[in-house]
């Protein structure tokens, strides 16, 4: 059974006054599923949606159309957000410093949770729970025992971030960004973290990044998201080493790699507005393709499925 | 030819708080010696004294930030000049024509209620002599132009633009008056990768058009690969490492940067990648002898009595370790 199911997921924001009033749809028919244990990436530029997706599946934005199954469970059924969140979803944000109060000590947010959805009865035992989920994440009670955030580094407090996410035993994280403010060098220790995490105790996670580097090391599968439509879901393997749609390409080539020899070669030229894309005609990356074609003007790709992997793009067709 | 130079330079912030003093030792016995006409990378975990270093280079040392010891040298026409014998007026009158500066956040260096060309009239007018209001937009038309940029975006306001976009026009800004030295601070962390790519395209074509020194801070390993021609590998307000990049990513010897490096992810191999252990030190209470030791895996005896001073190991290949000495 899957673990969650997105189905035909939309959402339509407007934008601008009453007379100049334009509809920005940052989520078009977006579908796929998740299986337990598994690290699903999504993956794009800002803009394109991956965000408004992470906020469905919380609850925290209301789809205009679609629905979000967790569990055989619909989240429209299901009233409370609490109540869904207690299913077994959590979420851990970008900004480690932005999650937790700088005035108040990290150890209260921890209770606090225990407190509202009643884990423990008593503080010893609170206390053995934190300990439990810290040593998770690979730290201590004491480490963290009457301490403010700005004593831990930003890779640490991230580390406690996800600790406090794992107190209602989720069996799904949802991740935004979680390592693009975290240092370079501390990256690869919560990255790892998320690996344990699926292989020691089968939490899945939604991995949401634009970093691809680490999308490879770390998911399962992937999908890569352009303003609003999902346009290639298949396999880390197979999407990312040898990418169908020009988009998966162009934003693989433009990662940097650490190393001298793999330097970028040709140049690229910088998009247009971001709004024109989003009300263009058609295929949404044709402003920027470097294979348009016609049809690609006029009329929006449907999926195909082309070797194991779900594209959106007219260069497939008939192939 | 070098085009500046620093020697044992120091500078902390001096904290004087209820009675206690403190400490910070931002920028810790540097010794820089940057050439012309190349692109230095200066890379470091946050909170290594990156910035500090880099405010220090362009003579804006203000308190907290104190000068303690050691001189930074400009070489400006042949000549050799210490930035701390100058006056304020002069050093005022260097920045911008001599060495100018790309900030990290674009939206704190241009004014969000001015239009752009206001913004680019204001630097101008401050430094090319009595020039007329038309003549001054079409120098900067020209030089937008010139770098690809799109001409209406001169006519703009800051949040009209995407973040990549202003980052452009900071650095075509910074680049204006055809500064020796461009120093940019992180110039593409919040940026997203397409956009990194062409931020990085543009600081390396303007440094072509003008074949002048750019000095790059961030940590990025994968930018500084691309565009940087000799690195300086930075922990706890000192380079530990400096070479060519090519050296810095074939044979590092530091095992900092070793760690740095190693901990990349790489397309086509997923072997496990570790983070370095541990965590940076607070600048204010170092620990004694090489300031990496408790994170490092080979310390042992004198790694913990001893400060490790820079040797050169290979030609220009300088390192700050005690198994190499």
């Amino acid at each position: 059974m899957n673990l969650l199911e997105i189905k035909n997921l939309t959402k339509v924001y407007s934008q601008g006054g009453l007379l100049s009033r334009i509809k920005i749809t940052a989520a078009d028919n977006v579908s796929f599923n998740m299986k337990p244990a598994e690290i699903f990436t999504l993956a794009g530029e800002s803009g394109c949606g991956k965000s408004t997706i992470a906020k469905m599946i919380l609850g925290f934005e209301t789809p205009t159309s679609g629905h979000v199954i967790h569990k055989g469970k619909k989240q429209k059924e299901i009233r409370n957000r609490k109540a869904w969140l207690e299913q077994g979803i959590q979420a851990v944000f970008q900004d480690p410093f932005g999650t937790f109060n700088p005035l108040r000590q990290v150890e209260r947010y921890f209770f606090e949770s225990i407190q509202n959805f009643k884990l423990a009865d008593t503080k010893d035992a609170a206390i053995e729970l934190i300990n439990k989920k810290l040593s998770a994440v690979g730290l201590k009670y004491e480490d963290m025992a009457g301490r403010y955030p700005n004593e831990f580094s930003g890779g640490q407090l991230q580390r406690i971030s996800i600790a406090r996410s794992l107190l209602t035993d989720p069996d799904l994280l949802i991740a935004d960004e979680p390592v693009s403010m975290v240092d370079a060098s501390l990256r690869m220790s919560i990255v790892n973290l998320f690996k344990q995490l699926r292989d020691e105790y089968g939490v899945s996670v939604v991995y949401i990044t634009h970093d691809l580097a680490t999308a490879y090391y770390v998911s399962d599968r992937i999908a890569v998201m352009f303003r609003g439509n999902i346009v290639e879901t298949g396999s880390v393997e197979k999407v990312l080493m040898e990418p169908k749609h020009p988009y998966t390409r162009l934003l693989r080539d433009s990662i940097p790699q650490a190393d001298p020899q793999k330097k970028w070669k040709d140049t690229i030229t910088l998009g247009e507005l971001e709004q024109d894309e989003f009300l263009r005609a058609g295929c949404k990356f044709a402003g920027r393709c470097p294979d348009v074609m016609d049809i690609c003007r006029q009329k929006a790709p449907e999926v195909l499925n082309v070797d194991g992997v779900q594209v959106r793009c007219h260069k497939w067709n008939g192939i | 030819m070098t085009i500046l130079k620093t020697e044992q330079l120091r500078a902390y912030y001096v904290l004087d708080m209820m009675g206690t003093k403190k400490e910070v030792k931002a920028v810790n016995g540097i010794d820089l010696d940057i050439k012309k006409n190349e692109v230095y990378g200066i890379a470091g975990e946050s909170g290594c004294g990156k910035s500090s270093l880099l405010k220090s280079l362009y003579g804006l040392i203000e308190p907290p930030l104190r000068h303690i010891d050691g001189k930074i040298l400009y070489n400006i026409n042949e000549e050799e000049v210490d930035v701390f014998s100058l006056s304020q007026e002069e050093t005022r009158k260097l920045r911008w024509e001599y060495i100018s500066y790309v900030p990290q956040g674009s939206m704190s260096v241009l004014n969000p209620v001015t239009r752009l060309e206001e913004t680019y009239r204001d630097f101008l007018e401050s430094h090319v002599p009595a020039k007329s209001k038309n003549e001054i937009f079409e120098l900067a038309r020209e030089h937008i132009n010139k770098l690809g940029l799109p001409q209406k975006t001169l006519k703009a306001y800051p949040h009209q633009l995407s973040g990549g976009m202003r980052q452009r026009v900071t650095i075509a800004l910074a680049a204006i008056l055809k500064p020796e030295i461009i120093i940019a601070d992180e110039p593409t962390t919040a940026l997203d990768v397409v956009v990194q790519r062409g931020v990085v395209q543009l600081l390396k074509e303007v440094q072509n058009e003008l074949n002048n020194t750019i000095i790059l801070v961030t940590h990025d390993m994968g930018v500084h690969a691309n565009i940087a021609d000799r690195i300086g590998i930075m922990y706890a307000g000192k380079i530990v490492e400096e070479a060519d990049t090519e050296t810095i990513f074939g044979a590092p010897k530091h095992p900092y940067t070793r760690y740095l490096i190693n901990s990349l992810p790489q397309f086509g191999d997923k072997s496990v990648r570790k983070s370095v252990p541990g965590s940076p030190p607070s600048l204010d209470k170092l620990p004694d002898g090489c300031s990496f030791n408790p994170r490092c895996p080979h310390a042992k005896g004198r790694c913990f009595e001893r400060v490790p001073e820079m040797v050169e190991v290979n030609n220009g290949h300088r390192v700050a370790c005690w198994m190499e000495n």
